[in-house]
C-alpha cells in the first residue's frame, strides 16, 4: 500500500472528530434521559403487560357506528376543520405582516423586536394558548381558533421571514430602479418568487393545525377533541374509537389534499 | 418590433384567475367563520375582560420563590428527558420502517424478477402502519397510554415515540428518495445488500438532512412533552395545568418564561448539533 493511499485512508477514517464526539454526546444524553426518568422498557415487553395491553385495545372494538353518533361526529369534524382553517388563515395574514420587519426590511431594531415576539408566540404551545383563550373568550371553538392563530403566526412569521430573506433581491431592485413604488416592487418583484413557498408552509401548518384543533378540545375549545375527552372520561371506549377513526380520516384526507395542491403548484403554469 | 404598450398589454393576465380564487375563498370562508363561532366582540365582553385582566395582572411579578423555582426546574429537566428518550425510541421505530419504505433501496424494482408484488405489499403495509402512528395526535396517544400504563412520564415518552416514529419514518423515506439515488442503485445492481447500499450510497448524501430533520423533530418533541402534562404524563405541563386551574398568574408567568427559555435553548442546541453534523 502506497503512502498516499494510507494518508487518504487516515483522513477518511479520522475525518471528523467532532462528528464522533457529537454522536457520543448524543448517546450519553439519551442514556441519561432514560436513567433520569427511570424508565424500565423491559417491563413493557413481558407477557403479562402484553396481555393487558391487548385487553385494553379490545375494549375499543367494535367502534360505535350508530347514525346518531355519526351525526355528532360530523358536526365535531366540521367544527375542527373550521377552527383549523380560520386559525391558519388568520395566522398566515399575521405572519406575513410580522415577517416584513422580522426579515430586516425595516431596520435591525424592528428585526430584533419582532423576532422576539415571534419566538414568544411560537414557544407557547397551542394548548396553553387555548387554556388562556378559554379565559379570555369563553368556552367554545372561538377560543381554539384564537389559540391556533396566535401560535401559528409565530411559526409562520419566522418561516416567512426566512423565505423573504432568501428571495432573490434582483427583481424588486430592478422595479424600484425603474421607478416603481417600494410596495408595488415588493408585490410584483418579491412576492411571486416566494408565493409557492408561503403557500406550502401555510398548507403544512394547516395540516398540523387540524391535528392540533382536534386536541384543543381537551381544555374546552371545541371540536372532536372535546368529544373524545368526554367519551373517554365516561369510559365509552367504542364511541372514543369512532372519534379517533374520524380524526384519522380527517388527517388522511388533508394529507392527500395538500399533496395534490403541492403537485399542482410544482407543475409549470399550473 | 417595439410596439407602444396598449391598454390590453398592460392588463394583468392573471386577473380572471385571481378574481375567481378570491371569490371561492370568500365563499368558503363565510360558513367556516360561522362554524368557528368567530365573534371577536366576545374578547371585550365585560365578564371575560375582568377574569382575564385579573389573571394577567398577577403575571407581574412572576413567582420566583425558591421552592416553586426548584419544582419548575425539576419539571423542566423531566420535560427535556421525556423528549430525548421519546425521540430515541422514535428513531428505533422510524429507521427500519423508513428504510423499508424507501423505493431507492428496492431490489425488486430494478429489474424483472420475483418478489416485486410482495415488496410492494410490504411497503403498503409499512406505509399504513406509519399513517396510523402519526395520524393520531401525540396527546391522544398519551391519554390512551396513561390509562394503559398509569400516570407518569412513561406514557408521555411512549406517546412521543409512537407519533414521532410515524413522522420520522415517513420523512426519512422521502429524504432517501429525493436525493441522488444513483449511487445506491449502482451498488444494488452490482450485488450489494440493501443495508450496504444505504450506508455507502444514500447516507453520505442525505445524512445532514436526516440529522437536521431529526433534531428539528426533537425540538417539536420538547414542546409536545410540555403538553403531555395536561393529561397527567408529568413534566412542565402538569405544573402549568395545576397553576392554571388555580388561576395563579404568578406561577403561570414563571412557567411561560421557562417555556421561552426552553425553546430558545432547544433552538440553540439544534443549531449547534446541525452545524456540527454538516
Amino acid at each position: 500500500m502506497s503512502a498516499t493511499t494510507l494518508a487518504e485512508r487516515r483522513s477518511a477514517l479520522g475525518f471528523c472528530i467532532y462528528c464522533w464526539g457529537t454522536i457520543a454526546c448524543l448517546i450519553a444524553v439519551v442514556w441519561a434521559s432514560f436513567a433520569y426518568l427511570s424508565l424500565d422498557l423491559s417491563r413493557l415487553l413481558t407477557l403479562e403487560s402484553g396481555r393487558s395491553m391487548l385487553e385494553f385495545i379490545a375494549r375499543f372494538f367494535p367502534p360505535d357506528l350508530s347514525a346518531g353518533f355519526m351525526q355528532k361526529i360530523a358536526k365535531g369534524t366540521l367544527e375542527t376543520l373550521a377552527i383549523s382553517a380560520v386559525g391558519t388563515l388568520l395566522a398566515a395574514s399575521a405572519g406575513l405582516v410580522l415577517a416584513l420587519p422580522a426579515s430586516g426590511r425595516l431596520g435591525s431594531g424592528f428585526k430584533l423586536a419582532t423576532r422576539f415576539a415571534l419566538n414568544f408566540l411560537r414557544s407557547v404551545p397551542e394548548l396553553v394558548w387555548a387554556a388562556l383563550m378559554v379565559l379570555a373568550a369563553g368556552l367554545g371553538p372561538f377560543a381554539g381558533t384564537l389559540a391556533l392563530a396566535l401560535h401559528t403566526s409565530g411559526v409562520l412569521g419566522r418561516l416567512f421571514a426566512e423565505s423573504l430573506e432568501n428571495a432573490p433581491p434582483e427583481p424588486a431592485r430592478t422595479l424600484v430602479e425603474s421607478g416603481a413604488a417600494p410596495g408595488l416592487a415588493f408585490v410584483y418583484g418579491t412576492l411571486p418568487a416566494i408565493t409557492p413557498q408561503l403557500l406550502a408552509y401555510s398548507l403544512y401548518r394547516w395540516e398540523m393545525n387540524i391535528r392540533m384543533a382536534t386536541v384543543l378540545g381537551f381544555v374546552g375549545a371545541g371540536g372532536l377533541g372535546q368529544m373524545l375527552y368526554y367519551e373517554l372520561s365516561l369510559l365509552h371506549e367504542p364511541q372514543a374509537c369512532s372519534v379517533i377513526i374520524a380524526m384519522l380520516a380527517l388527517v388522511v384526507l388533508v394529507d392527500a389534499a395538500s399533496a395534490w395542491v403541492r403537485r399542482r403548484q410544482m407543475r409549470p403554469g399550473g | 418590433m417595439n410596439l407602444p404598450p396598449t391598454r390590453q398589454s398592460l392588463r394583468d393576465p392573471n386577473a380572471p384567475a385571481r378574481a375567481t380564487w378570491a371569490l371561492i375563498a370568500v365563499l368558503l370562508l363565510w360558513p367556516l367563520l360561522l362554524v368557528a363561532e368567530f365573534r371577536p366582540a366576545e374578547l371585550f365582553d365585560a365578564r371575560n375582560l375582568k377574569v382575564m385582566g385579573g389573571f394577567l395582572g398577577q403575571f407581574f411579578p412572576p413567582n420566583l420563590g425558591g421552592e416553586f423555582l426548584a419544582l419548575a426546574l425539576k419539571a423542566t429537566v423531566e420535560t427535556l428527558a421525556m423528549a430525548t428518550a421519546g425521540i430515541a425510541l422514535a428513531m428505533l421505530l422510524a429507521v427500519p420502517l423508513g428504510l423499508a419504505l424507501s423505493h431507492s433501496l428496492s431490489i425488486s424494482r430494478i429489474g424483472p424478477g420475483p418478489g416485486r408484488g410482495v415488496g410492494e405489499a410490504l411497503r403498503a403495509l409499512a406505509r399504513l402502519a406509519l399513517l396510523l402512528l402519526r395520524g393520531i395526535p401525540e396527546i391522544v396517544w398519551a391519554l390512551l397510554l396513561v390509562r394503559a400504563f398509569g400516570l407518569g412520564p412513561a406514557a408521555g415518552v411512549l406517546a412521543i415515540a409512537v407519533t414521532y416514529g410515524g413522522m420520522l419514518g415517513k420523512v426519512y423515506s422521502e429524504i432517501l428518495e429525493s436525493g441522488d439515488t444513483r449511487p445506491a442503485r449502482v451498488l444494488l445492481e452490482l450485488g450489494s445488500g440493501r443495508l450496504m447500499a444505504f450506508f455507502y450510497g444514500l447516507l453520505p448524501g442525505s445524512a445532514q438532512e436526516l440529522a437536521s430533520y431529526t433534531v428539528y423533530r426533537w425540538e417539536c418533541a420538547v414542546r409536545a412533552s410540555v403538553i403531555m402534562g395536561f393529561v397527567g404524563a408529568g413534566g412542565l405541563g402538569q405544573l402549568m395545568d395545576q397553576s392554571m386551574k388555580m388561576l395563579n398568574g404568578g406561577e403561570v408567568s414563571t412557567i411561560l418564561i421557562i417555556f421561552l427559555l426552553l425553546v430558545l435553548l432547544a433552538d440553540a442546541i439544534s443549531n449547534a448539533v446541525r452545524s456540527t453534523l454538516a
